[in-house]
């Protein structure tokens, strides 16, 4: 590991003005950061230790409806806490997902948030990669690809973005609060992120010294917590990253969904919203043949970016299966894999 | 640059000087303390051998910067037994072969340990086995080491409701 400033601001301001200086990171679980450094794919100048700043780890109901959850929240506070678990349970769900306990004891949500792609390429410096070296090329292109994008690629970047977490976040319109040189301003979770295009190291429109402070679900977004899931396919049964993921919420009144949600992971560089699937099970039954459709359309400009042919037909039937379990309801408690596919068979292996 | 931290390991306080801010909170621990329980396995937070509770939640200390850990309340294997009296979970693994080779076994006794006060598996052994899963044992003894936990958590419950009773 390159050796490294370390500073620890004491406030938010600290902090900016410490992270605006060339070189800088922001330190906060580590549990990304730390495991780049050490492989040399990251080599900051200088640390920026963020955990010690006050008032950023609070869950908050707001007076509308909506919740906020500052950005130093570990990842299992986040799921375990009942106001939050009972509101937007998909997410719940697709924290528990992701990673391990003791990771998820660590990892916060703003470092969730801007975690960096698990492409193997990525993290061998000894392969070509526009993102970590732009202009080297692409290993991934004709390598190991069969995890590697089937929607948003590039020539020059096939990577995808790793998070559960942020999959239904997007679906249910999350709001990130972000602190800059020049003050605080918001901005969709969607439109957070890039698609890698010609410059696929820059993964997100934050600019130098930015520090995302805050997540906001808005209120509306409760209107789904009945109806709300995520499934994750792994290669393995836990504490594996998505092969392919989908966030699912409807809202359906007397056997209409009235509004439906859907967001894919493991697809893209950045957590995909399926709009056009959304819009194709408004005002429909919830039924195999309409989900079906909706999963048409939700892969319907996908095409493999490599040996990963297979992801698409994959993301078609867990976007249909995720919908269906949505519509039987949100379970009470969640599974005992979250998650997972096998969920139903849980037990067999006793 | 130095720095200098003070942690409580183990219900001491230590005051160290760290001449290098890459240090981990497991190299702390091993190299420094000579606290040498807690196993470096893989080094990158895959494997659990390295977790150590800190103010009562497990982590992986290999992705921890000791210096960020300034103020921490840290356990360690070395600090669960009392004197010659192992903890519940310690002897629940004697108990059930939870363990071949012993590398991993520090870190799936902290993860135990931490497991149980997050009350979250139940005695759901599938639950076990899934918030155990940041806890990589090459010798294969996951079965014992899921009746150790659940056996361990039972012992606990139980001790604790007669101390309340």
């Amino acid at each position: 590991m390159k050796t490294f400033d370390y500073v620890r601001p004491a406030t938010i301001a600290d902090a900016v003005a410490a992270g605006a200086q060339p070189g800088a990171s922001y330190l906060a679980g580590g549990t990304n950061l730390l495991d780049l450094m050490k492989g040399g794919i990251s080599r900051p100048e200088r640390l920026v230790d963020v955990t010690h700043l006050t008032g950023l780890d609070r869950i908050e109901r707001l007076g509308d409806g909506g919740m906020r959850i500052g950005t130093l929240v570990r990842n299992a506070d986040l799921a375990h806490d009942p106001e939050f678990a009972k509101s937007y349970p998909a997410v719940a769900e697709a924290l528990l997902s992701g990673a391990s306990a003791q990771l998820r004891n660590a990892a916060t949500v703003g470092g969730n948030l801007l975690q960096r792609t698990r492409c193997g390429y990525f993290y061998d410096p000894a392969s070509a990669c526009n993102k970590r070296e732009p202009g080297t090329g692409c290993a991934a292109r004709d390598g190991e690809n069969r995890l590697h994008a089937v929607l948003g690629w590039s020539e020059r970047c096939i990577a995808t973005h790793p998070s559960d977490f942020c999959v239904p976040l997007v679906a249910l319109d999350a709001i990130v609060e972000i602190e800059g040189r020049s003050g605080r301003r918001e901005i969709a979770l969607e439109a957070l992120y890039r698609l890698p295009g010609d410059t696929p190291e820059r993964e997100s429109v934050l600019e130098v010294g930015d520090l995302i402070v805050a997540l906001r679900l808005p209120a509306e977004a409760r209107a789904f917590s009945t109806h709300a899931r995520y499934l994750k396919v792994r290669e393995r049964t836990s504490y594996a990253f998505a092969v392919v993921s989908a966030g699912v919420a409807l809202r359906i009144e007397r056997g209409t969904i009235r509004e439906a949600r859907l967001a894919l992971g493991g697809v893209a560089a950045k957590p995909w919203r399926a709009r056009s699937a959304e819009a194709t099970l408004a005002g429909g039954s919830p039924n195999p043949a309409s989900f079906r459709r909706a999963a048409e359309a939700a892969l319907a400009e996908a095409r493999p970016s490599g040996d990963n042919q297979f992801k698409i037909e994959l993301a078609r039937r867990i976007v249909a299966r995720a919908l269906a379990l949505a519509a039987a309801g949100t379970p009470a408690r969640l599974p005992a894999l979250p998650a997972s596919p096998f969920a139903s068979v849980s037990g067999a292996f006793a | 640059m130095s720095f200098s931290i003070s942690l409580t390991v183990n219900g001491v306080r230590r005051d160290v000087e760290l001449d290098d801010p890459r240090v981990t909170l497991l190299d702390l621990l091993r190299e420094r303390l000579h606290l040498t329980g807690s196993k470096k396995g893989c080094d990158r937070g895959q494997c659990g051998a390295c977790t150590v509770l800190v103010g009562g939640r497990r982590i992986n200390s290999c992705l921890a910067l000791a210096v960020s850990h300034d103020g921490a309340d840290v356990l360690t294997i070395e600090g669960v037994a009392r004197g010659d009296a192992l903890h519940p979970v310690q002897a629940a693994f004697i108990a059930h072969d939870g363990l071949q080779c012993g590398f991993c076994t520090p870190g799936q006794v902290m993860s135990a340990i931490g497991l149980i006060n997050e009350a979250q598996a139940g005695d759901d052994p599938e639950r076990v086995r899934e918030a155990m899963s940041g806890n990589l044992c090459r010798c294969g003894a996951y079965a014992g080491i899921t009746e150790a936990v659940l056996e361990a958590q039972q012992n606990l419950v139980t001790a604790s409701q007669r101390r309340s009773a």
